[in-house]
């Protein structure tokens, strides 16, 4: 019995206290969002709608938007070459967002292999796969300097020449090929090899947003984070748990409740699974060090 | 204990884990960048047979300039261009073109430049008769229907630049003694490497190639003059003919060259089967049936 009450699904609670739309509401957003950026991709080579044409690297909207990655950018630049007229327009307007948004709203909200490493962590989950080897989340970072010091000394845009995230975009729209062999071997890596080994640990892409994103406005915060029962549920989903601690746990520390870490997505997976609806999508200036007098105006709640 | 060493250890504990940490990921993360390398060095070897768009940059340079974001394959409206899969010999997600599959129609506005949205496809072409995607190669002259004196003309007819890029250039044809061969010929000045010509070669396989400029062509040594070349620029000869000294020709032994004049011994060779003498150019029989050779 004790096991059963052990394995209880991560939101639960929150499912039963909000219902199950509202506990699962950023995270249809999200697929949302992510499926519908895929489609509009797709519209073009599909059903002849040109709306974007390209993939996520660099793209054209309604021949008005160009939007340009800013790490493949980046690596061309390291390779010595400056982009086009248009491509730098497309790198200054994604930026910009992204600087604003918070940079890994790119793997949460629009990478397509998000979709796959979430699959793989919910699957991984659903048998309980457990204690698997684990690298230091500051690989990805080691491997983002060395795909710029790479692209320097070879002259070829590194990582683009094994990008899981390209490749399987890519390859949705202009023709996948071998490129499935990756995608899957990205998702068997999450599901049996580490726990969020790819986005969590290896991805150099998401590595780079995070330091986009590194003073974004947008943030998750913890208002309410009194009112935390301890049923750790937003640790459980988080795809960068160690994010949470310090805002959650800051009371009494001077450690206001906004999730500063730029490694946090942004996802609002945490705010989903709450049933105290301590999260919610906040700006990173307001960060009190102390939130007692917020969680006053809270009615009790079960 | 020693009571000097009770506050270092801490420290110094931490400075080794963090040295131990970085050292870790640096070789860890330098093996994999070390194996990246060489795929990218492998990844400069452009497979022969696969073109680059018109205006690409260089090999080496064009992969560091181009993001692998297929809007010239999206505007080309031929379908010409397609963007490598992980599995072609071809580096990831560029685009390239197979010319006997689908060659370049050459558009003239090309729009496959204009959509680049990088230098890897240089905007400074803006005619496309300069592009250089490659050079055409007569590549087999034992297949090719002209050489066997046969008038196929295909790849001549159809090239955009015709007359300019390929022309044909006629010879005797030496098997049946009575005809002429014309054998398409590439001038690689104003080949621009479409490929039309490859894509509609009659063979199984194309006796005509298009190939990198590199694999086409020769060089010659940069201190070479061509004579002729310089008497037209200097508009007279650039030594004095009258003190140059004809040397005796050396000939393999027993070989005879007819009406051949040897300044050494000042013989003039018999002049058989040479226009001006008795049998003319061209035999009036073939070879074997009976006429002089």
């Amino acid at each position: 019995m004790s096991q059963v009450a052990h394995k209880k699904r991560i939101g639960a609670e929150a499912v039963e206290s909000k219902g199950w739309l509202r506990a699962h509401k950023w995270l249809i957003l999200r697929r949302l969002s992510q499926f519908g950026i895929l489609g509009l991709f797709l519209l073009g080579p599909l059903a002849g709608l040109w709306i974007v044409k390209g993939n996520l690297n660099y793209s054209h909207t309604l021949g008005l938007l160009p939007l340009t990655d800013p790490y493949v950018a980046l690596q061309a630049l390291f390779a010595g070459h400056v982009p086009e007229k248009l491509g730098l327009i497309g790198l200054a307007i994604a930026l910009a967002f992204y600087l604003l948004v918070g940079g890994r709203v790119y793997c949460s909200w629009v990478c397509p292999v998000n979709v796959v490493t979430d699959a793989a962590g919910w699957l991984r989950d659903r048998l309980g796969i457990k204690g698997a080897s684990s690298i230091s989340r500051n690989t990805r970072y080691w491997i983002l300097g060395m795909t710029l010091l790479g692209s320097a000394l070879s002259g070829v845009v590194l990582w683009e020449l094994v990008n899981p995230v390209s490749m399987l975009h890519r390859g949705l729209i202009f023709g996948m090929g071998a490129a499935w062999t990756v995608v899957i071997a990205v998702f068997l890596l999450d599901l049996f090899v580490m726990n969020r080994g790819w986005c969590g640990r290896l991805c150099p892409v998401g590595a780079f947003y995070s330091l986009v994103g590194r003073w974004s406005p947008l943030r998750i915060s913890a208002p309410l984070r009194t009112a935390c029962n301890d049923c750790m549920d937003c640790f459980e989903v988080c795809p960068e748990p160690q994010v949470i601690r310090p805002a959650l746990k800051g009371e009494g520390k001077g450690v206001g409740p906004v999730i500063l870490a730029p490694a946090c997505t942004n996802c609002g997976r945490c705010i989903d699974v709450c049933s105290k609806e301590v999260f919610t999508y906040g700006l990173r200036f307001n960060n009190p060090a102390s939130t007692v007098t917020l969680v006053k105006v809270q009615p009790e709640t079960k | 204990m020693n009571p000097k060493n009770s506050t270092p250890p801490k420290s110094g504990a931490a400075r080794r884990q963090f040295l131990f940490d970085s050292a870790r990921m640096v070789c860890g993360v330098g093996l994999l960048g070390l194996g990246l390398g060489f795929y990218a060095k492998r990844a400069k070897a452009l497979p022969a047979l696969a073109l680059r768009p018109p205006g690409a940059l260089p090999e080496d340079d064009f992969l560091g300039a181009c993001i692998r974001c297929g809007l010239c394959v999206r505007d080309c409206p031929y379908n010409t261009l397609e963007l490598a899969k992980p599995e072609t010999p071809v580096a990831t997600g560029t685009p390239y073109f197979t010319a006997r599959n689908i060659p370049c129609e050459m558009c003239e506005d090309i729009p496959c430049v204009k959509a680049c949205p990088t230098k890897a496809l240089d905007h400074a072409l803006t005619d496309i008769n300069q592009a250089k995607m490659g050079v055409a190669v007569l590549i087999d002259h034992e297949t090719c229907l002209n050489f066997l004196g046969l008038r196929c003309d295909v790849c001549y007819r159809v090239c955009p630049v015709i007359d300019k890029a390929i022309t044909l250039e006629m010879l005797p044809n030496e098997r049946t003694g009575r005809h002429a061969m014309f054998l398409p010929t590439v001038h690689s000045e104003h080949c621009t490497g479409c490929g039309k010509c490859e894509k509609s070669c009659v063979l199984e396989e194309a006796a005509i190639r298009v190939l990198p400029p590199k694999l086409a062509k020769g060089e010659l040594g940069h201190h070479y003059r061509v004579g002729w070349d310089e008497q037209k620029k200097a508009g007279r000869s650039l030594i004095d003919e009258s003190k140059m000294l004809d040397l005796p020709d050396r000939l393999p032994e027993g070989a005879q060259l007819p009406g051949h004049y040897d300044p050494a011994s000042g013989h003039t060779a018999p002049a058989r089967g040479l226009p001006g003498s008795e049998a003319g150019a061209i035999p009036s029989l073939p070879p074997g049936l009976g006429g002089k050779p």
